[in-house]
């Protein structure tokens, strides 16, 4: 992994101008980070095949996909919908991930957490977050 | 006495009524974060990070300091009374704390967790206010070599005590100060590794990676060994340690405090280290060391001061260097920067209020923290039953609102979510995502120092070696990365971090 970004880091700084030790340019440094990253990642794999090393866990790919999309539902629905779908999302989605889900607990929360931002956030704080979005005609 | 009126500068500052109010939201707050496992001061801070916004600088500092120093006592009461250290710094606890707990000596190990712990932050608290001044006036000295030496060694100085593979440790480094890099380059105005996204011209917050990583990474993590946890509420007991137990105390606070404040400084963990240190010089010269892991209190009171000790004196990088030591330091800086004072050892000269008051204010927090945890034990033991499936989402909710509310940018979250995956995969990959994190912040200031230095020295690599503070620095680098390649350190650092996953 690590020598793959390496690899990336080079490859794209070199379209920047590379400049002189004297006036460094700005593809200067991330070359050298790139190149010394390259040399670690090549590093990794040579020990990873010579030596024998522990296997992979496995990837709770159910809690990760839940977590993360529940995170990329906030950020659409923040602006457009508002707080609350956005907060309400969030717990639903992002609670279900848990072994221990229940629908009555979990929508409970989130309209509780909702309430909470809003007052917190919008009422108390004053930042700039829309309660209900102009989605739903506003 | 200029320390007893700078002291007294630090009071005025740290007791108007507000920032006592403030103090004790931090210190409160901290002690919850530190008793509630799966919620660290890491995570808290970035998500009080984009309200500091509205405090003044010192209520805002006095605040986040609460939180760090008050997650280290709440981490301990969670470690004797339930076995859970609520913070890692907490585990060296576990092993004497509820042993006793076990005996019913609950009370006594929490009053010698707490007395050590006040103890250790008072010495600690003169320590900053006796050495901050006079390094940050060296620091002054320091040109754009020293500083780039310093850095040097701050991030290798922190693989050798991080633990885990070196080569792994390393690459994180240099993949931080790689991410640290994307936005304008400040010198040519180009934009740098943004892939044509204006979203990435500014350069990626560090709010933002942070809280990926820590916060949503964390949670995944969580997710994944699901378990319930059960609580045993024991009856605390007599809080009063008998004087055989304050005979017994003594010394293991006093090397305890000391071995924390030295380690506290370098950077790495400091506090982490300190109190895994002081555990097993204890066990080592103690007279009796079988009594260890069997309720011994000399076993509770020396980790304790020395985490204690360690969390406030790794201020003390900060605030007269501006280099952050911890991921938590890291988020201090931040949050001075958020408030357009630039960390450095200028500040205790501009901002002698906020520098002084700071230091005062950790005194007077622990002062607070010795009252709200005793008599208030019961009320925190309470909490750890609140269950992780409740707190995990209003954990989600409150990271992807204080994302959002840095910029007003969705786009942000949405880059949470992929540091999110990366502290996932670090995870399974077993990295250590805090260098990571310490290269992220000092990526663009090495690199501008690199550039002033080199111009100065108009294009000579040597400068760093022939400018004697540089080169000896450079050297101690050195001698750090050898010392983990040497075979009999190299054993010592690995027991040490194994008894910590035990």
């Amino acid at each position: 992994m690590f020598f793959a970004v390496g690899v990336l880091a080079v490859l794209v700084a070199r379209d920047y101008p590379l400049g002189s030790a004297l006036r460094m340019g700005p593809a200067y440094f991330p070359t050298v980070l790139g190149v010394l990253l390259t040399l670690v990642g090549a590093a990794t794999m040579v020990r990873g095949v010579t030596q024998p090393g522990t296997a992979l866990g496995r990837f709770a790919w159910r809690d990760l996909l839940l977590i993360l999309s529940s995170t990329v539902l906030f950020s659409i629905l923040i602006r457009n919908a508002g707080l609350v779908a956005a907060v309400v999302t969030i717990v639903v989605v992002g609670a279900y991930a848990s072994t221990r889900f229940r629908w009555g607990y979990a929508l409970l929360l989130a309209f509780g957490l909702a309430a909470f931002c809003a007052l917190l956030f919008i009422k108390a704080l004053g930042l700039p977050i829309p309660m209900i979005g102009p989605w739903f005609g506003h | 006495m200029e320390l007893l009126a700078n002291l007294a500068t630090g009071f005025e500052a740290a007791l108007t009524l507000t920032n006592l109010a403030y103090c004790l939201i931090g210190v409160t707050l901290g002690t919850l974060v530190g008793v509630l496992p799966g919620l660290g001061p890491i995570a808290t801070i970035s998500i009080l990070l984009p309200i500091t916004f509205t405090l003044p600088p010192v209520s805002s500092l006095i605040m986040l300091a609460g939180i760090y120093y008050g997650a280290q006592y709440g981490g301990s009461t969670t470690a004797i009374l339930i076995n859970l250290p609520g913070e890692a710094t907490a585990v060296a606890t576990t092993l004497d704390g509820h042993a006793m707990a076990k005996q019913g000596r609950a009370g006594a190990a929490l009053a010698a967790a707490a007395i050590g712990s006040f103890f250790a932050g008072t010495v600690a608290t003169f320590l900053l206010a006796a050495f901050a001044p006079p390094l940050a006036e060296l620091a002054l000295k320091f040109g754009p070599h020293e500083y780039f030496s310093l850095m040097v060694l701050g991030l290798l100085a922190s693989v050798v005590l991080a633990h885990g593979s070196l080569l792994r440790a390393i690459g994180m480094i240099l993949l931080g100060l790689l991410l640290g890099l994307i936005g304008t380059d400040v010198n040519s105005g180009m934009q740098r590794f943004t892939f044509g996204l204006p979203e990435l011209a500014d350069g990626i917050s560090f709010v933002i990676v942070a809280m990926g990583v820590f916060g949503l990474g964390e949670i995944i993590r969580n997710l994944e060994h699901e378990e319930t946890r059960s609580l045993v509420i024991k009856r605390v007991g007599g809080l009063m340690p008998t004087r055989e137990d304050f005979r017994r105390m003594v010394a293991p606070i006093l090397r305890g405090t000391a071995i924390g404040s030295v380690l506290g400084i370098l950077p790495g963990n400091g506090a982490l280290l300190g109190s895994f240190t002081a555990y097993s010089v204890e066990k080592k010269i103690s007279r009796t060391p079988e009594r260890f892991g069997k309720g011994a209190i000399e076993g509770v009171a020396a980790p304790e001061s020395a985490n204690n000790a360690g969390a406030q004196t790794s201020f003390i990088p900060m605030l007269t260097l501006g280099i952050p030591s911890s991921p938590v330091m890291a988020l201090m800086i931040g949050a001075l920067i958020i408030q357009g004072i630039q960390p450095g050892p200028t500040v205790v000269t501009d901002q002698p209020a906020l520098f002084w008051g700071i230091i005062v204010s950790m005194w007077v927090g622990n002062l607070f923290l010795i009252i709200l945890n005793l008599p208030m034990i019961g009320l925190w033991v309470r909490l750890v039953t609140v269950p992780y499936h409740l707190l995990y989402p209003a954990i989600l909710v409150f990271c992807a609102i204080g994302v959002y509310s840095l910029n007003n940018q969705p786009f942000d979250v949405l880059l949470m979510a992929v540091f999110g995956l990366l502290g996932y995969l670090f995870a399974k990959l077993e990295c250590e995502p805090a260098p990571l994190m310490l290269g992220f912040i000092l990526g663009p200031m090495m690199e501008e120092y690199l550039r002033r230095a080199l111009v100065l020295s108009r294009g000579d690599a040597t400068t760093f070696l022939t400018r004697p503070i540089s080169a000896a620095m450079l050297a101690l680098a050195l001698i750090a990365v050898f010392l983990v390649l040497v075979p009999a350190f190299r054993k010592t650092r690995e027991q040490a971090f194994q008894e910590e996953e035990q």
